[in-house]
């Protein structure tokens, strides 16, 4: 399935993949408003790792054999047979945070607002995601299997 | 070809998923003394406290066994298990034949021999119809005693709280969860339950139950009498191995599998908190009463029992638990007291967070974090996969610990989906 991959040694760390997926999953779908008018900005669903020289996003890996969906203790953590996609499905969530335990790449988001787990969706609704859309340098790449380095 | 499961719930849904997956002929039967659709057993304490309502328990959706096209046969307990006519004995004189059988049984509540069990407002903790029966029982303003402070007892005593209940803990040990904080851990948190007016009182357990009908309190063995209204017994599980009583399916403390899940009878498996299998850090068979564990087990005898060979590494403890706003992450060897441990920690109680790392020859074989617990798989997934962790030892307790400071070629290998090289 197509995931997205970085390529840190272009990442200038900007952080925008950030605001985007922060925008991409508010009510606007606006940067402005998003970030402007939105009483409870919504949880990124990324993870910035930076340590300079050195910075990436890491999103989540949708894994074949996901193990935050065997182990999900509602049921509310999902692969979609199909797409492969795994999604969180926020009403049944109660944020125990086993997810946060067993997810090996630390790719799942504690929103502790609404206590339940945040994760990538790949921008299910707008079709790209968002973070590879706006990253100003293409250290982002959708792609399926992997990419070259 | 008749696949026969003894339970209904996650070790049976690991199972069915797996089968399913590759097998849409084979017949399923599920056999359950419960008549609930599959529900999350975690969730009970949840119910409890009112956190969450009995519909929202449902583990799959309503469809599941259609979907699946599983038989079940619900209200019914399976009573033995005949290994060479491969058949399974019903309470009710029926029997069921079957070419594959899964045990996943469960595990049931231990009971202290102590005197006075069958007053009324006696409970334990581990199934629905227990969490109905006490939210019952328990009203607001009235006294409970919670006997055991392990990971069921706390979470009733969260549960309970919720209720409006004055909540006591009684623990043998001189700590609450004991058999995955230390010290230090278990006290940070014993104070958020104290700053809740939750009383806990350690190195010591009941004696003896007090009242007519009703219990009235308990008698604890220093002595000291409480009152109660309600007392939960939360002692800990032991795997319910009744159904292979008088069988030649090995048990030691749970029914013995192998990697694959299968026990010392073939096309017999088991799978989940009946279960005493590999435990890859203390290298030998143990019972791991853990919900992801029962998960995946199943999903391995599933496999099994389809002709997919596929096996189990092993497993090793781990929980995320909380009270309230305090949460806690804990993995593998937590506690040891052996001197070939390292341990690297670090105690914050402004934050009220700690961190615990425990390595063995440059291998992480534990963890426990206290609020600070974002990203804790990273952890976990060094433990699983024996990671050396020397290049990068020295930042473990960094806050922004993450894959930036592993070697390039392992982060890049990890992140890209490459072969390390």
């Amino acid at each position: 399935m197509k995931k997205v991959y970085v390529k840190e040694e272009v990442c200038v760390g900007c952080r925008l993949c950030e605001v985007y997926c922060i925008t991409s999953h508010s009510k606007y779908k606006d940067v402005l408003k998003a970030y402007k008018l939105e009483p409870q900005r919504p949880t990124p669903r990324i993870v910035i790792e930076e340590n300079r020289p050195v910075s990436f996003s890491l999103q989540c890996r949708h894994c074949d054999d996901a193990p935050c969906v065997k182990s999900c203790i509602t049921g509310a953590m999902r692969k979609d047979p199909l797409t492969g996609v795994v999604t969180c499905d926020t009403d049944k969530c109660v944020g125990c945070w086993t997810c946060v335990l067993v997810c090996e790449f630390g790719a799942i988001i504690r929103d502790v607002n609404n206590k339940v787990a945040s994760k990538c969706d790949l921008c299910a609704e707008a079709g790209e995601p968002a973070c590879v859309k706006n990253c100003p340098n293409e250290a982002l790449v959708y792609s399926e299997g992997g990419i070259s380095v | 070809m008749r696949i026969v499961i003894i339970g209904n719930s996650v070790a049976m849904v690991g199972a069915v998923e797996a089968i399913r997956k590759y097998d849409t002929s084979s017949e399923i039967v599920v056999i359950s003394d419960e008549t609930y659709h599959v529900y999350s057993r975690p969730l009970i304490s949840y119910y409890l406290g009112n956190l969450v309502s009995e519909e929202k328990m449902i583990y799959r959706e309503k469809d599941f066994y259609r979907k699946n096209k599983v038989e079940t046969v619900f209200g019914i307990k399976a009573i033995s298990i005949d290994e060479r006519k491969k058949e399974v004995h019903l309470e009710n004189g029926d029997s069921i034949s079957f070419d594959k059988l899964l045990i996943a049984t469960g595990g049931k509540p231990i009971i202290p021999p102590v005197e006075g069990l069958n007053k009324k407002n006696v409970h334990t903790f581990i199934k629905m119809d227990d969490a109905k029966k006490l939210k019952e029982a328990a009203k607001p303003g009235s006294k409970a005693v919670i006997v055991g402070g392990g990971l069921i007892g706390f979470k009733a005593a969260e549960g309970l709280h919720h209720l409006g209940v004055d909540v006591t803990i009684v623990e043998l040990a001189d700590r609450i969860l004991s058999t995955i904080l230390d010290a230090e851990g278990a006290s940070l948190v014993s104070q958020s339950l104290q700053n809740d007016g939750i009383k806990i009182i350690t190195g010591t357990t009941v004696d003896k139950i007090i009242g007519d009908e009703y219990v009235k309190g308990v008698l604890l063995k220093n002595g000291k009498e409480l009152e109660a209204d309600n007392l939960i017994i939360a002692i800990g599980v032991v795997p319910n191995v009744d159904v292979v009583r008088n069988t030649s399916i090995s048990i030691n403390r749970g029914i013995l599998v192998d990697n694959t899940m299968k026990t010392s009878v073939e096309d017999v498996y088991a799978a989940g908190d009946v279960a005493e299998g590999y435990d890859m850090l203390v290298e030998s068979n143990r019972v791991v009463p853990i919900w992801p564990n029962a998960y995946m087990q199943g999903e391995i005898a599933g496999y099994n029992m389809i002709g997919i060979n596929k096996s189990f590494k092993g497993i090793f403890p781990m929980n995320s638990i909380g009270y309230k706003n305090t949460n806690m992450i804990t993995a593998g060897i937590t506690n040891p007291q052996q001197e070939e441990f390292e341990i690297i920690s670090k105690i914050d109680h402004n934050r009220r967070s700690y961190k615990k790392f425990v390595v063995k020859e440059n291998r992480l074989v534990g963890f426990i974090l206290i609020n600070d617990i974002d990203r804790a798989g990273l952890f976990t997934g060094f433990i699983k996969n024996e990671m050396d962790i020397t290049p990068f030892k020295k930042y473990l307790l960094n806050d922004d610990f993450g894959f930036i400071y592993l070697p390039k070629e392992s982060r890049k290998a990890k992140m890209l989906d490459l072969e390390v090289v």
